[in-house]
C-alpha cells in the first residue's frame, strides 16, 4: 500500500507542478473572471470612452421638424432610466453628416409627424450596426405615438392600459418525469454546462493518463518501476493519481466560478443567468455531476491507460486512442441533442450502455425527475464495466509495458495479454 | 541466499527464448552472463525478476520465487537504459529509492551519498535530459544500488561509459559485492567479465553452451595460445600438425594449438629460422571461448 501512495503522489506532484498544468489553470481562472464580469467591464470601458473617439455617444442631436416632440421624448426616456440626453440642432442633415464623418457627434435624430398623427424618425450614426441607443429612441417613441394616437381617439389613460394588457401563457406537461417548463429552463443551463466540463475533463485527463503512460514507456523508466511495483498497482495509482487531481482543479474552477459570479456586479437571478439556471443551483445535479465525471474518469482512464500501454512512442497515443476518442464524441452528441428532448428513446436507451452512461445518465437525471433506481441501475452497469476493464486492463498492461515494437494497432493486445501472462 | 535456475523454459507462442536452462548463482558471488544478442539473456533476466513467468521450470531466491513482497531485496539495471526526463535527479532517485521500500529521508541520504562517489554530486538539482548519455547512466546505476539489494541484475551496465567511469563503476561494484551483495551481470565486453566474474555462463539461442567457473572453463577449453614475436615472418610454422588456427599480430604471431608441448614444436622451428624476441604461452581468453563457441554455432 506504501507503493501506491509512492506513485499516487507522484503522478500528483510532478503534473501539478508542470508550467503547462500551472499556466492552464491560471488561464482558465482568468477566463472565469473575465465572463463573468465581462458585461460591467464593457460598460465600465464605455464610461471611459475608450472606442468613442472623443465623441459622446450617450449625447444625441435632434433636428425637430415638428417642433413638438423633443421634450416629451426626452421625458419618455429618463421615466425608462435611459441615460442619453438630447440636444436640439438648428445644423443641416448635411452638415450633422460631416460631423459624424469627422467623429465629432456621434448621431443625430430626424423627427417629424405626417398628416395622420405618425411620428417620423430617422436616426443616423457611423454604422448601422448599433442597437441600444436606436432600441431605447425607438421604445420612448412607440410609448409616445401611443399617448398622441390615444389623445387623438379621446381615450382614458386606463383604456389604454386595457388595450395593452399582455396575456397569461402557461405551459404544462402530461409525463410523470417531466419537469415543468420553469424547472426545465432552469435545469438546462446547469446540465448543459456541466456535461460539457465532464465530457472535457473526461477527455483531457484521460489522454493524460495515456499519455504518462506512454512517456514512461518511451522513456523506459517503466521497467524499472514495474521491477519495484506491480504493474496493476501502478496503472490504478497512476489513474487515482491524475484523478484526484483532475478533481481539485475542477473543484478549483467551480469554487473560482462562484466567487467571480457572487462578486461581479451582474445580477445572477435576472438576464443571462437566469436562462442558464445559476439561480437555483440543485443539489443533487451537482452531486450526480460528481459521480459521473469520477465513473467516467475511471472507465475512459483505464481504458486510456491500456491503450497507452502498447505504444512505444509517445508519438502513437493519439492514433491508438482514436477509437477511444470517437466513443467519448459520440457520447458527448447523443447527451448535447438529448438537452432538447431528454425523452426520447435513443437517449434513454443510450444511458444504459456504459461507455454512454457518464455523460447520457447525466443528462437524464438532471433534466427530469426520474425515479432514483434508474441512475442507480447506469450507476451499477458502469462500476461491473469499470471492473471487468480494470481486470482486463490490467492483464493487458503488464504485458504491454514490456513489449516495444513497430506496429501499434489493437492487434497487440493479443500479443500483451500472452506477453503478460501469470 | 543463493539464487537457483532450474530447467527453465520460456516459450513466446511457438518461439522459444529460454530452453531448460539451469545455474546457480552463490551469495556474494559475481555472476557473469554472456550472450550474443538475442541470445535470451534479457528475457532470463525478466523472469528472474519476476516480470515473466516461466513457460516451464522454476526460478528462486534464497528458495523463494522473486515476487513484489521480496522486490526491495532486488536491484536491477535494465538494458534499455531511461529515466524519467523531465525530473530532477535527487527527486528521481528518492522516488525510485521509495519504491524500492526506503523512507524518503533514507533515500535522500543514499542517494547524495552515490552522487558523491561517483563524483557527479552537482547534478543532484539537475533535470536528467540536462545530462551526457554516460551521466544518466551512472544516475541510473545508482538508481540500481541505492537501497543496498541483496541480489543485484546489471543488464550491461558498462555500455557507453568512457574507461574512467569505467573503473568507478567497477570499483562500485566490487565494493557492494564486498558487503555481501549477490551480482548478476550481462556483457558484451569479455575483458570485463574476465576480470571480475568467478563464474559464467555462455548463451546461445536460451540454451546454455558453457556453464561453469572461469578456470575450469579455460582449462577444460582444452586449446591455448601461443604469442610469439619476431622479425620475420612466422606465418610458415601454421604447417605444423596441432597448430588449429593462426592469426598475423603486427610484431609477430598467435597460434592456437591443442597441446603445450605442440608450443615447444613450434619455438623450436622458429628458432632455426631467426632469433624470437618475446614468446608466451597463454591461456584462451574469454573472448576466444566465445567466438569459438558461439561463432561455430553461426556458422
Amino acid at each position: 500500500m506504501r507503493d501506491f501512495w509512492t506513485i499516487f503522489n507522484q503522478s500528483f506532484w510532478t503534473k501539478a507542478k508542470t508550467k503547462s498544468f500551472v499556466i492552464t489553470t491560471l488561464i482558465v481562472v482568468a477566463g472565469i473572471f473575465l465572463m463573468s464580469n465581462l458585461s460591467s467591464i464593457i460598460s465600465k470601458v464605455q464610461e471611459i470612452g475608450v472606442f468613442d473617439g472623443g465623441a459622446d455617444s450617450s449625447t444625441i442631436y435632434v433636428v425637430d421638424h415638428s417642433g413638438s416632440l423633443l421634450e416629451p421624448l426626452q421625458q419618455q426616456l429618463d421615466a425608462s432610466e435611459s441615460d442619453l440626453t438630447l440636444k436640439s440642432s438648428t445644423k443641416s442633415i448635411d452638415e450633422l453628416k460631416a460631423q459624424i464623418s469627422e467623429e465629432e457627434i456621434k448621431s443625430f435624430l430626424e423627427l417629424s409627424v405626417n398628416e395622420a398623427q405618425t411620428i417620423q424618425a430617422t436616426y443616423t450614426s457611423e454604422n448601422a450596426s448599433e442597437f441600444e441607443n436606436p432600441g431605447a429612441i425607438r421604445d420612448a417613441l412607440q410609448n409616445l405615438q401611443t399617448n398622441l394616437k390615444a389623445t387623438s381617439m379621446d381615450l382614458s389613460n386606463e383604456e389604454v392600459v386595457q388595450l395593452f394588457t399582455t396575456i397569461e401563457f402557461d405551459q404544462k406537461a402530461v409525463s410523470d418525469s417531466s419537469k415543468s417548463e420553469e424547472e426545465l429552463s432552469e435545469a438546462r443551463g446547469l446540465v448543459y454546462v456541466l456535461i460539457f466540463v465532464i465530457y472535457f475533463a473526461v477527455f483531457y485527463y484521460s489522454n493524460m493518463i495515456a499519455m504518462e503512460v506512454a512517456t514512461e514507456k518511451s522513456s523506459r523508466v517503466m521497467e524499472i518501476i514495474i521491477s519495484s511495483v506491480s504493474p496493476v498497482k501502478h496503472m490504478f495509482a497512476k489513474i487515482a493519481g491524475v484523478g484526484t487531481l483532475g478533481l481539485l482543479q475542477i473543484a478549483l474552477f467551480g469554487v473560482v466560478g462562484f466567487v467571480a459570479l457572487k462578486t461581479s456586479s451582474s445580477d445572477l437571478t435576472s438576464g443571462v443567468f437566469s436562462f442558464f439556471g445559476f439561480s437555483n443551483v440543485s443539489i443533487s445535479t451537482m452531486m450526480f455531476a460528481v459521480i459521473f465525471f469520477l465513473l467516467g474518469y475511471f472507465l475512459y482512464a483505464t481504458l486510456a491507460a491500456l491503450l497507452g500501454s502498447l505504444v512505444s512512442r509517445t508519438e502513437d497515443v493519439q492514433q491508438l486512442l482514436m477509437p477511444m476518442t470517437l466513443i467519448i464524441v459520440i457520447a458527448s452528441f447523443i447527451a448535447f441533442s438529448g438537452i432538447g428532448n431528454p425523452e426520447a428513446g435513443y437517449v434513454q436507451i443510450a444511458s444504459y450502455i456504459p461507455f454512454f452512461t457518464p455523460l447520457v445518465m447525466f443528462l437524464r437525471v438532471g433534466m427530469l425527475d426520474l425515479p432514483l433506481w434508474e441512475p442507480v441501475l447506469g450507476v451499477a452497469i458502469l462500476l461491473v464495466t469499470i471492473f471487468i476493464l480494470g481486470w482486463f486492463g490490467s492483464r493487458v498492461y503488464r504485458g504491454g509495458v514490456l513489449m516495444y515494437g513497430a506496429s501499434q494497432s489493437l492487434k497487440d493486445i493479443k500479443k500483451a495479454i500472452q506477453l503478460g501472462k501469470k | 541466499m543463493t539464487l537457483k535456475i532450474d530447467n527453465v523454459t520460456k516459450k513466446f507462442g511457438n518461439f522459444t527464448a529460454v530452453k531448460d536452462l539451469s545455474m546457480t548463482v552463490k551469495q556474494g558471488s559475481m555472476f557473469g552472463f554472456l550472450g550474443a544478442n538475442g541470445a535470451g539473456k534479457t528475457t532470463t533476466f525478466r523472469m528472474i525478476l519476476g516480470l515473466l513467468d516461466a513457460t516451464e521450470g522454476s526460478i528462486t531466491w534464497n528458495g523463494k520465487p522473486i515476487t513484489y513482497a521480496n522486490s526491495t531485496h532486488i536491484g536491477y539495471l535494465p538494458e534499455e537504459r531511461g529515466l524519467y526526463p523531465k525530473m530532477k535527479v535527487e527527486d528521481q532517485l528518492i522516488y525510485l529509492g521509495q519504491l524500492r521500500g526506503m523512507k524518503k529521508n533514507d533515500a535522500k541520504k543514499a542517494s547524495n551519498e552515490w552522487l558523491e562517489r561517483f563524483e557527479v554530486p552537482h547534478y543532484s538539482s539537475k533535470k536528467v535530459e540536462e545530462l551526457s548519455k554516460g551521466n544518466q547512466q551512472k544516475i541510473q546505476v545508482i538508481a540500481s544500488l541505492l537501497h543496498k539489494p541483496s541480489l543485484i541484475i546489471l543488464d550491461e551496465p558498462f555500455s557507453g561509459l568512457d574507461p574512467v567511469n569505467v573503473e568507478i563503476l567497477k570499483k562500485a561494484i566490487l565494493d557492494v559485492q564486498k558487503e555481501g551483495a549477490t551480482i548478476v551481470f550481462s556483457s558484451h565486453r569479455m575483458d570485463h567479465v574476465e576480470e571480475l566474474c568467478e563464474q559464467l555462463i555462455i548463451l546461445d539461442h536460451g540454451q546454455s553452451l558453457l556453464t561453469g567457473s572461469l578456470r575450469d572453463i579455460k582449462r577444460s577449453f582444452g586449446l591455448q595460445n601461443v604469442r610469439m614475436k619476431a622479425d620475420f615472418d612466422l606465418s610458415y610454422l601454421q604447417e605444423i600438425s596441432g597448430v588449429t588456427s593462426f592469426k598475423q599480430t603486427i610484431e609477430g604471431g598467435v597460434f592456437q594449438i591443442g597441446e603445450e608441448k605442440i608450443a615447444h614444436e613450434i619455438l623450436r622451428s622458429a628458432l632455426k629460422q631467426g632469433d624470437i624476441r618475446y614468446f608466451a604461452i597463454e591461456e584462451p581468453s574469454l573472448q576466444d571461448i566465445f567466438i569459438e563457441k558461439v561463432g561455430k554455432e553461426h556458422a
